[in-house]
């Protein structure tokens, strides 16, 4: 593979993206479960497991759509006004998820039921929208001189409502398997028993998605179902599911990190097979990230910045995590 | 009945959401530097009152951080969703700056802002310390890159264009335009201004009510120290932005000065202190005017000259009767701050500033002026660079996305209940905060306890590392 600019920074976007999908989807997750627990305390424990950083996780999807706004304006323009609907229903959603963590806490008593309602309706919204325009993406936008020319619900397809259902059994195990790193006694057992039907459903959804995007999208079709390629890509599948079984097996395991990490590695295979089918594609169909790309002045001057600052963002990201590592064992010091 | 396009829906939403949004990154802007200015001075006295104050502030920073963040994720969309050909065209050169905003400010704030706000107890006091003072740092790169970027669109510079598209060529000049400069300091100074007189209101609304004396003395004093310093400076700054303005935008001048045809020779500019600009006429209608002002304020000279409304198309004009009022509410608000802040220093010097009722209540009036003032500043730089969306480059009808009038207004409406609903809620929950006062006293004793209790236990699965 011969490395160039507009490669590097597929590759910098992937990365943000998948950042951003890690991150955020068990704080996502965690709105996602608050139907399943009712105890105000519980509830409690769980916003506050991810309070100091959920702001940073979110990060992520503004570096993504401003990254993609930097190395590939048509396809930033091209997707975004593809995908007007389930964008506006993502920031909605965001919106309510992101003022709900200050404001159920800060609200008078009287109003934070609402605020509760709100915090899972958010994150059901944004998880959810995600999801379409991932289903969305994958089938393809129709574009003509570098403009969208399709029409406004192009998005709205059974296969895309079927990816946004998808994604919030993802964000949901990611919520339940982060809680049981951070919780204990009641709650984490909840959360433990959660783990196997969770895992079960994703797993279903991985497998009908993969399935059917071969069908649906021709490229996928021809790279999947090519001998040559078939001993390369099948490793994907495969450990796919073979953490789907440690998973299920890391329920109830005494390494209480286990089952995330089982988690992040089965979504981060299903990451990556997705980005596979659609390479070197960035606008599905038909236009590549070489079309889409933006001037070399502009991919080499935001590149620097990602190379020296990127790597220290990780670290101290990593300390913040480090300084509320532990179990959230009360509301003390927070709010 | 209207008839509203799409772009004029567009327009009407971008208007709205950046309204919205702006005035949540000015208070953070503010609060930030303000936070770390308190927690140094507790550091550095060991004076309870400004560890109360900090505490408290705090509290307010993170409802607003908030409605902050969520509203300006909705900016770094709408370029996209709203203004794809914008984004197309000038994406090279906005959206590498955009990015660098994320990186070097947003991650910043958004990774320290936990331990501020969370650790408390978690870590040392120098470390929080620390952590508060790259909150506000980055709050302030955030404020350069996105000025960097505004003022790239108002004055643009070392670019190329290559197939219809613009093409960075010099990024020290592309972020280093001519209006960036005064931009930004205006920008930043109407944040801090802002926010003083948030924070000068809260301590004199106390003060008449008779609670939280001591830390709304407090308040309101240091307040009013910022503002006696930054509105003087505010003003000169702003008429430095002015000339910068007249050099490179002069159509905007014009519109602000609602100044339609030539001088006659000698006459020199007069400056409109009230009039209704008319558009179709080319003329003011009730004009009340004084002669030759303008030409000194704008050239320094008594029969200096502008270029006026009528030397361009009428098409290449931004509308006048909205730039021109918000222009004089902004400088009319912005003399109302000197005079306070005299008031309060004549005040001070007589030892009265914590008891005379009408000042107090001056105080409490002018609460929101800061970001009144700042909000009719950006609709004068915002409506006074139209038609053009790139100055010069591209104009806003090209700019948007293919979205039909039903998606646009069903948006629209959407954004304006939620905005309203949400931030609404939120705006008071900050309001009640304040009104509620600090929640207690913070005492050395209380810092003690502190000091002494070891940091929370923490269970058995200390070890897990994430």
């Amino acid at each position: 593979m011969h490395f160039d600019l507009p490669t590097i920074w597929a590759f910098v976007i992937g990365f943000g993206l998948m950042m951003y999908v890690f991150l955020d989807g068990f704080d996502l997750g965690i709105g996602l479960l608050f139907p399943f627990i009712k105890d105000k305390h519980e509830r409690d424990i769980m916003v506050n497991s991810v309070a100091p950083v959920w702001d940073g996780n979110e990060t992520w999807l503004v570096l993504g759509g401003a990254g993609l706004l930097a190395a590939f304006p048509m396809a930033y323009s091209v997707i975004l006004s593809a995908l007007y609907g389930p964008i506006l229903l993502m920031l909605f959603g965001l919106i309510l998820r992101g003022v709900a963590f200050e404001f159920r806490f800060k609200a008078t008593e009287s109003h934070r039921p609402m605020w509760d309602k709100l915090f899972f309706i958010g994150s059901l919204m944004a998880t959810f929208a995600q999801g379409v325009a991932m289903g969305a993406v994958i089938l393809g936008f129709q574009v003509d001189n570098g403009e969208f020319s399709g029409g406004g619900l192009d998005w709205l397809s059974p296969f895309s409502l079927f990816t946004g259902f998808s994604l919030l059994f993802a964000y949901g195990l990611l919520g339940v398997t982060w809680l049981v790193i951070k919780t204990e006694h009641g709650l984490q057992k909840k959360m433990r028993a959660l783990i196997k039907p969770l895992t079960l459903l994703l797993a279903t959804c991985m497998f009908i998605i993969s399935l059917y995007t071969p069908m649906v999208n021709e490229s996928v079709r021809d790279l999947w179902f090519n001998l040559s390629n078939i001993v390369y890509l099948a490793p994907l599948p495969v450990l796919t599911a073979a953490f789907a079984f440690l998973l299920m097996g890391a329920a109830h395991s005494k390494v209480e990190s286990r089952a995330f990490i089982c988690t992040l590695c089965m979504l981060f295979l299903g990451y990556l097979g997705l980005c596979v089918s659609l390479w070197p594609n960035i606008i599905p169909p038909g236009i590549t990230i070489y079309q889409a790309a933006a001037p070399a002045s502009s991919l080499k001057f935001t590149l620097v910045g990602v190379v020296l600052i990127v790597p220290v963002i990780l670290i101290y990201t990593f300390w913040s995590y480090r300084v509320f590592r532990g179990k959230v064992v009360d509301t003390d010091g927070y709010h | 009945m209207i008839d509203l396009n799409a772009i004029d829906l567009a327009r009407i939403q971008f208007a709205f959401t950046v309204s919205f949004h702006i005035i949540f990154p000015a208070i953070t802007i503010g609060l930030a530097s303000y936070l770390a200015v308190l927690e140094g001075l507790w550091l550095y006295t060991r004076k309870p009152v400004y560890m109360t104050l900090c505490r408290f502030w705090m509290k307010i920073f993170a409802v607003n951080f908030a409605m902050g963040v969520v509203s300006g994720i909705v900016m770094a969309y709408q370029f996209g969703t709203n203004w794809s050909q914008f984004s197309n065209f000038a994406g090279a050169i906005t959206g590498p700056l955009l990015s660098y905003e994320v990186l070097t400010a947003f991650f910043l704030e958004a990774g320290f802002l936990g331990v501020m706000l969370f650790g408390w107890k978690k870590v040392g006091e120098k470390l929080h310390f620390t952590s508060t003072i790259l909150v506000a740092i980055g709050t302030l790169i955030s404020m350069t890159w996105i000025l960097a970027s505004n003022s790239w669109m108002q004055t643009p510079q070392g670019y190329g264009i290559v197939d219809g598209r613009v093409v960075p060529l010099d990024w020290f000049e592309i972020i280093f335009n001519p209006s960036f400069p005064y931009r930004l300091v205006h920008m930043g100074l109407a944040a801090f201004l802002a926010t003083a007189l948030l924070v000068a209101a809260s301590g004199a609304w106390h003060l008449l009510k008779g609670s939280h004396i001591n830390v709304a003395k407090k308040m309101l004093s240091m307040a009013m120290w910022m503002l006696l310093i930054s509105a003087p400076l505010q003003m000169f700054v702003g008429d430095l932005h002015g000339l910068n303005t007249l050099e490179h935008q002069p159509i905007k001048v014009a519109a602000m000065e609602a100044h339609w045809h030539d001088a006659k020779p000698g006459d020199g500019v007069p400056l409109v202190l009230f009039a209704w600009p008319n558009m179709e006429k080319e003329q003011n209608d009730f004009a009340i005017e004084i002669p030759n002002l303008a030409s000194l304020i704008l050239t320094h000279s008594m029969d200096g000259t502008i270029p006026p409304l009528t030397s361009v198309a009428p098409q290449d004009r931004p509308n006048v009767p909205v730039v021109f009022f918000s222009f004089r509410i902004m400088v009319a608000l912005g003399l109302l701050m000197i005079v306070l802040a005299l008031a309060a220093l004549i005040l001070r010097k007589t030892g009265k500033l914590y008891e005379k009722k009408w000042f107090l209540n001056f105080c409490v009036a002018m609460g929101p002026s800061g970001l009144i003032a700042m909000l009719a500043g950006w609709f004068v730089t915002e409506v006074g660079r139209q038609p053009w969306v790139v100055y010069g480059l591209q104009r806003t009808v090209d700019a948007g996305s293919p979205n039909s009038v039903t998606a646009m207004s069903l948006s629209l409406l959407a954004f304006v209940l939620v905005y309203i609903c949400v931030f609404g809620v939120g705006v008071r929950y900050m309001l009640a905060l304040i009104a509620k006062g600090p929640a207690e006293n913070y005492s050395l004793e209380d810092d003690e306890h502190l000091n002494k209790r070891p940091a929370r236990p923490l269970s058995a699965a200390d070890g897990v590392e994430i």
